[in-house]
């Protein structure tokens, strides 16, 4: 169990609240201040620099974590309402493995040239593909539509998920 | 030297060596890093266009806890100047003092007015709610049309009115070329700001240490050397006391190649302070104080003669260009490229161009993406659609007969453009393969079944890249439009470099290691150049104008070409042997019957730790450097075509992108796989701009479009598939014949929709000539041909 007060926030003790969560499999115990996003807090209090801040209110999806399960924006929720959550972000996704085929496709097909809509980019893609999301290229434009990029123009972030769908394992 | 051998890299697809790091979430942007006692920075931000500041009083704000500073312009007057543009290019251009943080008086909202260092972002935003400001409003200039009205506002009340720069560029009879004409096209163009958006806003930490006078900028950035040039020289430090790193960068299509005010701000806030300072621009901000691009009003005419054969174009640009000429480049770059391109796919004989460019109480326009190009290629499109429409004739049709044909290059157009190694009729004919007429007609067929208004567009293109130094050197603005590249032998064989081009994202870092490679006969993964860091990187441009294939490149072959003859020379003394008997593969020397002599880790191994070896003790040089720049050619141009399907819902007025195609011809292509990754990125930018994309301010220059609730990205279920094709016409200046790629996509893609919506309304006998074009225009065009 590691125990993190989120420096340099800590001076900001007048309204600070005690969580505990689980965030790639570890327990984390921490005090946040109450108005901190969970995203910033899982980046600066974690040191989990792989969710990115690209807008801060709900729209670009860079922040996309999972919690509970399910993509959400991390600059939506706050830190203190992830007490008891189950917290996965890309560090976690990659470290397990279940992102390496997607992952693979992306970097051969050029699905990322910054990179920095990519951790959310891979969550969603993959979050569209183990709910028995196929190939179709609209489906798949219609499941990103919630994470912007700047720099591919989609096409090849699609391409990679139609070529990860057509080899997905999909239950049956 | 051995005859070159055929390529085995160059021209591969590979994605960019960091691809797998970065989409790991083991990306290091400049966020991601903090250092030991830093603090954070917030700027107060001006919330009126144009106003006095008559006092300010922060002793609240300063006595909230973790704040340790609340700092204005008379804190750091005495450690920063001013930013000032100068630029000679530009004769009589006004360019008012920019203090990095106002000086007694807001020019634009959004202009940073007071910066907060704190323990937190969060506790330097509260700081930030109890400063105190007395502002007196001030009448503000917003409109550019009515800029230079007399009595109209002035952006800056010290100046006589808000001209900022006029020019002409002419060429040829364009008053004859008019009175003879056959047909006159003529149309008002009206292009909306926008911006670039980059997903990583932008940010820097800046370290100064006090003992050594040393500060350390970590920053998200196109172009490190320029901004430690002009850091040492606003700062007052000698440049070796300036280092510049440029990690990860999120981004950066223009955006993040000017020196603004409130980074400015941030390093002298390190100096005063001694401690390092983080700033991370928020979304609000970004959109606010980021460069905007574009805004301009266009009244174009073109001339044709009685077979339908372009003679003339005749143009005026009003540029509304914001508050100040951007630091260090000039805004005015901006209207100039807006027209210099203006016709240059065709046989023109005359051309004439007036430019205005005028202040605003607005934020700053500035270099992004494809600069101007897509003005001028959208006025050009648009008349020349509007031509064949009044001629009724094919669009296409009426392209190939005025195209400047190969023969007639090398050409200087009558508006200045030296046009070479171009291929507009190879483009065309490889756009019609690409395009499958027959399966358009049956989608449009489709869309009328549905109820749309289905219309098919083109747009051809010539786009100028990798400016050379007449850009900006010759206008003395200290911005290196050339590249250096050093490589040195490792003991263990590999090859380490570094570059000044940047890596953005466009994957440049990889495709200089591929060219050396490719020199060296060594495989991909054996070479490795970094980017990013003054301390390291040798001086060079960066990532601008498109630079890094026509430059970049050129640069790392000739570096490869001096470390191969330095390797064979090592080589042939050891062995005894002539150093033209030798030649590399796979990693080794190798004699004439391709025998391996000497791996290149026994070469490196035996010169670094064995030099008593050499014979006369004359160590091979293995370390080396080349630069590249032109002596030739202004800029590279590069020239295609775009095409675009579009339907138009006519009950809602949205306009719907079906697909897109484009042919370019960038010519000799390093990387296929990152030049269609910039082509297809590109291409959605300029749909941004054709249909969403836009900064808007009410009249009074309050700006209304803050969020990205508000102004509209591109989202990946409303952008089509974009079928890239490529014709390779190898620049004939260089030795590897690649020019620019990063920009053709932004173009022309905007020209090309634009010109389908025209082709959808045209039945009703209505077009639009304004970007973006918004469902409310669209709906405006069709009533008035219902009113009609
Ligand atoms: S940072 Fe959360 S959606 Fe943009
Ligand atoms: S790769 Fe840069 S934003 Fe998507």
């Amino acid at each position: 169990m590691s125990a993190r007060t989120g420096m340099p926030d800590s001076l900001d003790t007048k309204d600070s609240v005690d969580i505990s969560c689980r965030v790639n499999g570890e327990t984390v115990a921490a005090r946040v201040p109450v108005r901190q996003s969970l995203v910033d807090f899982l980046r600066h209090g974690l040191g989990l620099t792989g969710s990115h801040v690209g807008c801060e209110h709900g729209v670009c999806g860079a922040c996309t974590i999972v919690l509970d399960g399910r993509c959400v924006r991390g600059c939506l929720l706050l830190a203190a309402q992830a007490d008891g959550a189950e917290i996965e972000t890309i560090e976690g996704a990659t470290a397990s493995g279940r992102l390496d085929a997607l992952r693979a496709e992306f970097v051969t097909r050029a699905g990322l040239q910054c990179g920095f809509c990519t951790p959310g980019m891979l969550l969603t893609a993959a979050e569209f593909l183990d709910a028995g999301g196929g190939p179709d290229r609209s489906e798949i434009r219609d499941a990103l539509s919630g994470n912007y990029c700047r720099c591919t123009g989609y096409h090849a972030i699609v391409d990679a998920v139609e070529a990860a769908a057509r080899s997905h394992p999909r239950s049956a | 030297m051995t005859a070159v051998r055929p390529p085995r890299l160059i021209g591969q697809p590979a994605p960019r060596p960091e691809a797998a790091r970065l989409a790991s979430g083991a990306g290091a942007y400049v966020d991601d890093v903090d250092l030991p006692r830093q603090l954070h920075a917030a700027f107060l931000r001006s919330p009126h266009p144009h106003a006095a500041i008559l006092g300010h009083d922060a002793t609240a704000a300063r006595a909230l806890p973790g704040v340790a500073a609340v700092l204005f312009w008379d804190d750091l007057a005495g450690v920063v100047t001013p930013l000032q543009t100068r630029h000679a290019g530009f004769p009589g251009l006004v360019s008012p003092p920019q203090p990095p943080l106002a000086d007694r008086r807001v020019a634009y909202q959004g202009e940073p007015v007071a910066l907060v260092l704190a323990a937190s972002r969060a506790l330097a935003e509260d700081a930030l709610e109890a400063i105190a400001i007395d502002y007196a409003p001030l009448p503000a200039a917003a409109d550019a049309a009515t800029a230079l009205d007399p009595g109209a506002p002035k952006a800056h009340p010290d100046l006589p009115d808000n001209l900022c720069w006029a020019g002409e560029i002419s060429g040829g009879d364009v008053d004859g070329a008019f009175r003879d004409a056959a047909l006159v096209v003529a149309q008002t163009f009206r292009f909306t700001r926008h911006t670039g958006v980059t997903l990583e806003p932008r940010g820097l930490i800046a370290a100064f240490d006090r003992a050594s006078g040393q500060l350390d900028v970590r920053i998200s950035h196109q172009q490190p050397h320029q901004l430690q040039v002009y850091l040492a020289d606003l700062l007052g430090l000698p440049m070796t006391r300036v280092r510049v790193i440029a990690p990860d960068v999120g981004g950066g299509f223009g955006i993040k190649m000017h020196v603004y005010a409130d980074e400015v701000a941030v390093c002298a806030a390190a100096r005063l302070l001694g401690r390092p300072v983080k700033f991370i621009a928020d979304r609000l901000e970004s959109m606010a104080a980021d460069v905007h691009a574009r805004e301009h009003v266009v009244d174009a005419r073109m001339a044709l003669d009685a077979a339908g054969r372009i003679t003339a174009f005749d143009v005026a640009d009003r540029h509304g260009l914001g508050a100040y000429t951007v630091f260090p480049r000039s805004s005015t770059m901006e209207t100039v490229s807006a027209v210099r391109t203006i016709g240059a796919p065709y046989a023109m004989a005359a051309f004439r161009a007036r430019m205005q460019a005028v202040f605003q109480n607005k934020s700053l326009i500035g270099q992004y993406r494809s600069v101007g190009h897509p003005i001028a290629c959208t006025v050009t499109e648009a008349l020349v659609d509007q031509a064949a429409r009044t001629r009724g004739e094919d669009p296409l049709a009426f392209r190939a007969r005025n195209y400047t044909p190969g023969a007639a290059l090398p050409f200087t157009n009558p508006a200045g453009v030296r046009l070479i190694d171009l291929s507009h009729a190879a483009c065309h004919a490889r756009l019609e393969a690409l395009m499958d007429r027959d399966a358009v007609r049956r989608d449009m067929a489709d869309a009328r079944a549905r109820g749309r208004l289905p219309g098919l567009g083109f747009a051809a293109f010539v786009e100028l890249t990798a400016s050379g130094s007449e850009a900006y050197g010759a206008g003395g603005v200290a911005v290196a439009a050339m590249d250096s590249v050093t490589l040195a032998l490792e003991p263990d064989g590999t090859v380490k470099g570094e570059a000044s081009v940047s890596e953005i994202g466009q994957g440049i870092a990889g495709t200089l290691a591929r060219v050396v490679a490719d020199a060296l006969a060594l495989p991909a993964d054996q070479v490795r150049i970094a980017t990013g860091d003054t301390r390291s990187a040798p001086h060079g441009g960066g990532a601008w104008s498109s630079r890094g294939a026509a430059i970049g490149a050129e640069a790392a072959l000739g570096a490869a070409a001096r470390l191969r003859a330095a390797i064979l020379a090592g080589a042939a003394a050891l062995l005894q042997a002539q150093p033209e008997t030798l030649d590399l593969a796979d990693g080794a020397i190798v004699d004439a019957s391709g025998a391996p002599r000497l791996t290149l880790a026994a070469l490196a191994q035996a010169a670094l730790f064995r030099g008593h070896e050499f014979p006369g003790g004359r160590l091979p040089q293995l370390a080396v450097a080349h630069q590249h720049g032109r002596a030739q050619d202004r800029a590279v141009p590069t020239n295609g075509i775009q095409a675009a399907l579009v339907e138009i819902d006519p009950g809602t007025g949205l306009v719907a992108c079906r697909r897109h195609w484009v042919v370019e011809d960038c010519g000799r292509i390093l990387n296929p796989l990152l030049v269609d990754a910039q082509i297809r990125g590109g291409v959605v930018q300029g749909i941004g701009a054709a249909l969403y994309e836009a900064c808007r301010y009410d009249g009074e220059g309050q700006l209304l479009t803050g969020t990205l609730a508000d102004y509209l990205l591109p989202m990946a279920a409303e952008m089509p598939d974009i079928a890239v094709a490529h014709v390779e016409t190898p620049y004939s200046g260089s030795v590897l014949g690649a020019k620019g790629a990063g920009e053709a996509g932004t173009c022309a893609a905007a020209a090309a929709v634009l010109n389908a919506v025209n082709d959808a309304l045209a039945p009703f006998g209505t077009a639009i000539a304004e970007l973006p074009v918004t469902p409310v225009l669209v709906l405006d065009a069709l009533a008035r041909r219902q009113a009609a």
